[in-house]
């Protein structure tokens, strides 16, 4: 007996139908009585919302594609203007009978030309007894386009009077795309995240051909216990657990224990994969690397990570334009006269301070000071003189460029430019260190 | 304002030089025109150029040599990288497996203006050995993903048009008209390629090499192009390579993991620009290959450009090239500075006047006073006997280079293994300590042969044979002698240790004997043999030490003269550091201050001349109120200045003081101190202030 029943489908199709989409069954049933039969008119616009992978494009996809429904599939980030957009619609929908595969391109300017086009295609494709389907995947992208894109989909049923269905798939919630001045709400419908249960059946039903489906879920098991806490996204877990199968197998390929030898297996796999955890998983080293080392049998330890990388050589007034940003963004101003006058007088902390400054600098983050201070800051770190020269100018706008400093306001103000330092805290010391130039002993935050 | 601008506008001084440059090689006139036409100035031009061609033909072949092994390992990936999609495996593993987007991360440092020879060579080689599709996009000529597209679509069509331009021109002609920039039509494109082109040469990648430096509003572009990307990878294989200035640390900060975990991404690291640098000087200045020289001054010049502000090679070697052009324009005698045989026959060919500028160099002067009176006659008088003198020193500056260089490497050998390196680590500091003075004479040196009587042997030894091998390498005539000396030292060191071994025998027998006694003897034996070795004469090894360091020292002091010293230095060193300061290191600061507290620097005008100080009231309006701005605090009364000003101006103009007593000020000077101060503030030295009527405040800091 299938858990789905609708009169308009045979019940084969409804059985295949149920076997794609395993976890999704509640949601794939409320979506067929949405549709309802072919000639039926259905709602104008359904929303569809969940998190990263939880099986919205899937579910969508196989659902149109195995019952036949006359559908069009736009992913929204590759159409990045509003014009494309509605070309794709029109092309695919164009090549949606079989005999035309490459339609002719077809300009379409705005959304009214769209409504116009539109209906012309669904006479010419002959549609007009059955509900078509435009699903806009990843939809967030919508709502940088034109104000009346949105509203224009959302009840495009009604302006072009044809049987036409718009499904939004998103991860972000309906109410952050509803637009001010008001628009037809859709029906909107939530995809829930797999649960550890649903990821373990999912998972497991895809297992190699060589290898028993208990074998593999085994597998998939050990892999879920470890990653788990970390990762719920399907795809990222799926590719994880393709790349380790092999070392998974290892021990059976090579006799030393059987495929029930579950206990064997799993101490031989659990290193490697907190070590993928560590590597693999955040990309510090590529999957192809980690495939290589695993074929080489070699330890990862040696194939240093994207973070081993971070020393970054600089040239020498760099380096000191780079601590004295660093010195300007994290103490306030009024201290300078502090540090850098010879002859200052004491001044207690905490009288000095006044109340919101007692806060730590570094957990407020970086404070823009304007040019001046920079320099006047270099002028007095740097033990022999420094001429104001174009390279010393030069080299503060490279590094804006390579992002160590940021210029805040906006690119045209020519006129007392205030910057950002951006690096981190064990970055300028190990900057400092290289340079003999004790930073701790200047900061505010450790007096 | 003027002064913002220059910090905006960074490349204005690269800018500078490149004109200068190309003012100075594209007219050849330049030079005859100059303030030396009649010597030879055609011969120096010509000669000039030649040189810079092999100068520049060699930095070439340096740079490719050393991106060699980096573009080997890339193009190794890039051809693995989608070996995959040509064999079109459907194993499980593929289908399980996300589809990553193979991405190269080429670390390349921070030294920006050398990137794009680099990125030029590595798309040409890419176009020769992998694909014909290469794009490469930079990060500023894409603001936004349209851009980009359009970039990526007009790169790929060209490329395609130059691959096969005979066969599909009109289907090209069709896309170009409307190109409709989205991945959907690029897919198609490639397939339509690959359908046409496929049959033939299958082995075609299409491969995007894309690079970006880390501006955020690219790597929003890249965030949207890889989601896109990924699904299109099955349709056509894309790689991308990143040019990455700082820390790959930045493609995790820019790219959220939903993007990253799209990419595949493999680290590149390119050789770090000290040692390119390091590797240009050895090639190019320290080798008798090429004739003309730089002075002490002008590499340090050269060197603290480099490691101060910019690690650009690029940027050394333009300078390095102005230097030649400055030499071979402002140096008559320039002419000389080529090939020795060359050279040779130039100097019989010398005019009268040539002559007598060779008499006026201070080196041969130098000379010249050392001979005999009779010699001291003809020199000064006689141009024949001037000019096959000439030659032989010539000769002989040839000749000191060719043993400059070999023993300066043998020094260096010595001095990079002692520790703290008083001498420096690098050849080119050892260089320019050579360069300018007499090494032995200076303290570094004499704790590095203090040091290097403290070697260990074996140390030593490892050291006297890299220098043997320096020696015998290049033709090695004069050295000979001092091959055969060293060889005998390493000899004796070898029987020395024939000899060392039957001691030691004979002390551990001794010793065996006192682990028998109890400690308090053992420590006490132990002093005394200590004493006694302290005591002892110099053991042989400690003998052949000092002999051995003595023979390097004397060495240094026969070949290692500073260059100043050598007659005719003139010929091939360039020294006019300043200059070349001066066009490279520009101070825009400075230069404006000057010519507003001095304009009879630039204005060249005789009534300006004035002491330093006074306030002369010929000089234009602007520098008047400058000079009185300076004496002001940080905010200044206006009308305390109108005053000062007019009293300069009417006192120079020396009028009837009644006038002035009136209090009155006049209306042109009214109005002329009011274009003045509005130039001032044009010029960023001034604003207007909130905090006190009638008072504007000044922006920079310090007196004159």
């Amino acid at each position: 007996m299938p858990n789905f029943e609708h009169p308009e489908y045979p019940e084969a199709t409804l059985l295949h139908l149920e076997s794609m989409v395993p976890c999704r069954e509640s949601q794939v049933s409320s979506l067929l009585s949405i549709f309802g039969e072919r000639q039926h008119f259905s709602f104008p616009s359904i929303f569809i919302y969940g998190h990263t992978s939880s099986g919205k494009t899937y579910v969508m996809q196989t659902l149109l594609e195995t019952l036949e429904l006359p559908h069009v599939f736009v992913n929204c980030v590759e159409c990045f203007t509003s014009r494309l957009l509605l070309e794709e619609i029109l092309t695919e929908l164009q090549s949606l009978s079989s005999e035309n595969k490459h339609g002719s391109h077809m300009p379409c300017d705005t959304f009214n030309d769209f409504v116009r086009l539109f209906k012309q295609e669904i006479i010419i494709q002959d549609l007009q007894n059955q509900t078509v389907y435009i699903v806009l995947d990843k939809a967030e992208q919508l709502r940088e386009m034109e104000a009346n894109v949105l509203p224009g989909f959302l009840r495009l049923q009604e302006m072009t009077d044809r049987n036409v269905t718009v499904v939004f798939l998103s991860e972000i919630v309906w109410e952050l795309f509803r637009p001010n001045t008001g628009c037809l709400e859709p029906f909107t419908l939530y995809f829930p995240d797999y649960s550890i249960g649903n990821l373990q059946k999912i998972l497991s039903h895809y297992h190699p051909p060589e290898y028993s489906a208990d074998f593999y879920a085994a597998y998939i098991n050990i892999l879920l216990g470890v990653f788990y806490t970390v990762c719920r996204d399907l795809k990222e877990l799926r590719h994880l657990a393709a790349l380790n199968f092999t070392k998974y197998c290892e021990p059976v390929v090579r006799g030393e224990a059987n495929e029930r030898d579950t206990r064997r297996l799993w101490k031989n796999i659990e290193s490697h994969l907190k070590k993928a955890m560590q590597t693999v998983y955040l990309r510090e080293i590529s999957s192809s690397q980690w495939e290589r080392i695993q074929q080489d049998d070699g330890e990862p330890g040696h194939l240093k990570g994207l973070s081993a990388h971070a020393h970054v050589e600089l040239p020498y007034y760099s380096k000191f334009l780079l601590i004295a940003a660093y010195l300007a963004s994290y103490n306030p101003a009024r201290t300078d006269k502090r540090f850098f006058l010879k002859h200052h007088g004491k001044i207690k902390k905490t009288n000095f301070l006044k109340k919101h400054e007692k806060t730590s600098n570094h957990l407020l983050g970086p404070k823009p000071f304007p040019l001046d201070r920079l320099l006047a800051i270099l002028y007095s770190i740097v033990d022999n003189k420094v001429a104001p020269t174009a390279n010393i100018f030069s080299q503060i706008t490279s590094l804006v460029t390579l992002q160590l400093l940021t210029l805040v306001g906006h690119d045209d103000q020519l006129d007392g430019p205030k910057y950002k330092c951006t690096v981190s805290l064990d970055f300028i010391r190990a900057i400092a260190r290289t340079v003999n130039f004790d930073i701790i002993k200047y900061l505010y935050d450790f007096l | 304002t003027a002064l913002r601008f220059v910090d905006k506008k960074c490349y204005i001084r690269a800018r500078f030089v490149y004109i200068y440059l190309s003012f100075c090689l594209s007219l050849a006139d330049y030079f005859s025109q100059g303030k030396n036409d009649s010597e030879d100035s055609g011969l120096r031009f010509a000669s000039c150029q030649l040189l810079w061609k092999q100068i520049n033909s060699e930095t070439e072949k340096i740079q490719e040599e050393l991106n060699k092994q980096l573009f080997d390992n890339l193009i190794r990936f890039l051809r693995q990288s989608h070996s995959e999609f040509q064999t079109k495996t459907t194993e499980w593993m593929c289908r399980m497996k996300s589809s990553e987007i193979p991405t190269a991360a080429l670390v390349l440092g921070v030294n920006v203006t050398d990137h794009d020879v680099t990125f030029k060579s590595l798309s040409e080689v890419l176009q020769d050995n992998v694909t014909p599709y290469v794009v490469s996009l930079q990060a500023k000529e894409c603001p936004g993903i349209k851009h980009l597209l359009q970039k990526l679509m007009g790169q790929l069509m060209d490329c395609y048009v130059d691959a096969d331009s005979s066969e599909e021109e009109e289907c090209v002609n069709i896309s170009q008209k409307k190109i409709r920039c989205s991945m959907a039509s690029l897919s198609k494109w490639y397939e339509n390629v690959t359908k046409k082109t496929g049959s033939e040469t299958p082995s075609k990648k299409r491969t995007s090499s894309s690079r970006h430096w880390q501006s955020p509003p690219v790597v929003v572009i890249f965030k949207d192009m890889e989601i896109i990307s990924s699904q299109h990878i099955h349709e056509f294989p894309l790689v991308l390579i990143f040019g990455i200035a700082t820390s790959p640390m930045i493609i995790h900060r820019l790219l959220p993991h939903s993007v990253s975990s799209l990419l595949c991404i493999e680290l590149f690291q390119s050789l770090s620009c000290k040692e390119h640098l390091a590797t240009v000087i050895d090639k190019l200045l320290l080798t008798t290959q090429f004739p003309f020289k730089l002075s002490e001054k002008v590499l340090q010049v050269l060197i603290n450009i480099f490691l101060y502000h910019d690690f650009s090679v690029q940027n050394f070697i333009k300078g390095f090239q102005l230097s030649i052009v400055e030499h071979f324009y402002s140096q008559p005698l320039s002419v000389l500075c080529c090939q020795l045989l060359e050279a040779k026959k130039r100097v019989t060919s010398l005019s009268h006047n040539q002559c007598e500028n060779i008499r006026s160099l201070p080196s041969f002067r130098r000379y010249v006073e050392s001979q005999v009176s009779e010699k001291q006659i003809a020199l000064l008088t006689e141009d024949s006997f001037l000019k096959e003198v000439t030659q032989t020193l010539l000769e002989d500056l040839h000749i000191y280079h060719e043993n400059y260089f070999t023993v300066l490497r043998c020094l260096h050998v010595f001095t990079t293994s002692l520790p703290k390196y008083p001498l420096g680590k690098q050849i080119r500091e050892l260089h320019c300590a050579c360069l300018g003075k007499s090494v032995w004479e200076t303290e570094e040196y004499e704790s590095a042969i203090q040091l290097l009587r403290m070697l260990a042997k074996d140390e030593l030894v490892a050291i006297l044979q890299k220098c043997a091998e320096i020696f015998i390498s290049p033709s090695g005539k004069q050295f000979s002698n001092t091959v055969e000396k060293l060889e005998e030292f390493l000899a004796r060191f070898q029987n020395l240790e024939e000899a060392n071994e039957v001691q030691d025998v004979s002390v551990s027998s001794q010793k065996e004997l006192q682990k028998k006694t109890d400690l308090y003897h053992l420590q006490k034996t132990l002093l005394a043999l200590k004493e006694s070795k302290r005591s002892k004469k110099l053991t042989k090894f400690e003998m052949l030490r000092f002999e051995v360091v003595d023979f390097i020292d004397s060495l240094v002091r026969s070949y290692l003269a500073p260059a100043e010293m050598q007659t005719l230095n003139e010929v091939v060193y360039f020294n006019t550091a300043n200059t070349l300061r001066e066009h490279l290191n520009a101070a825009p600061r400075i230069a404006l201050h000057t010519a507003l507290n001095n304009p009879y620097c630039y204005l060249k005008n005789q009534t300006l001349k004035s002491d330093v100080g006074c306030i002369s009231n010929t000089a234009p309006d602007i520098c008047i109120v400058y000079k009185l701005h300076l004496e002001c605090g940080r905010l200044i009364n206006l009308v305390d200045w109108l005053e000062a000003f007019s009293t300069v101006v009417t006192a120079v103009e020396g009028t009837d003081p009644e006038a002035v007593a009136t209090d009155q000020v006049d209306e042109i000077i009214h109005a002329r101190f009011i274009r003045a101060v509005s130039e001032l503030e044009l010029l960023g030295f001034i604003k207007p202030s909130k905090q006190k009527t009638d008072h504007v405040a000044r922006l920079t800091w310090g007196g004159c």
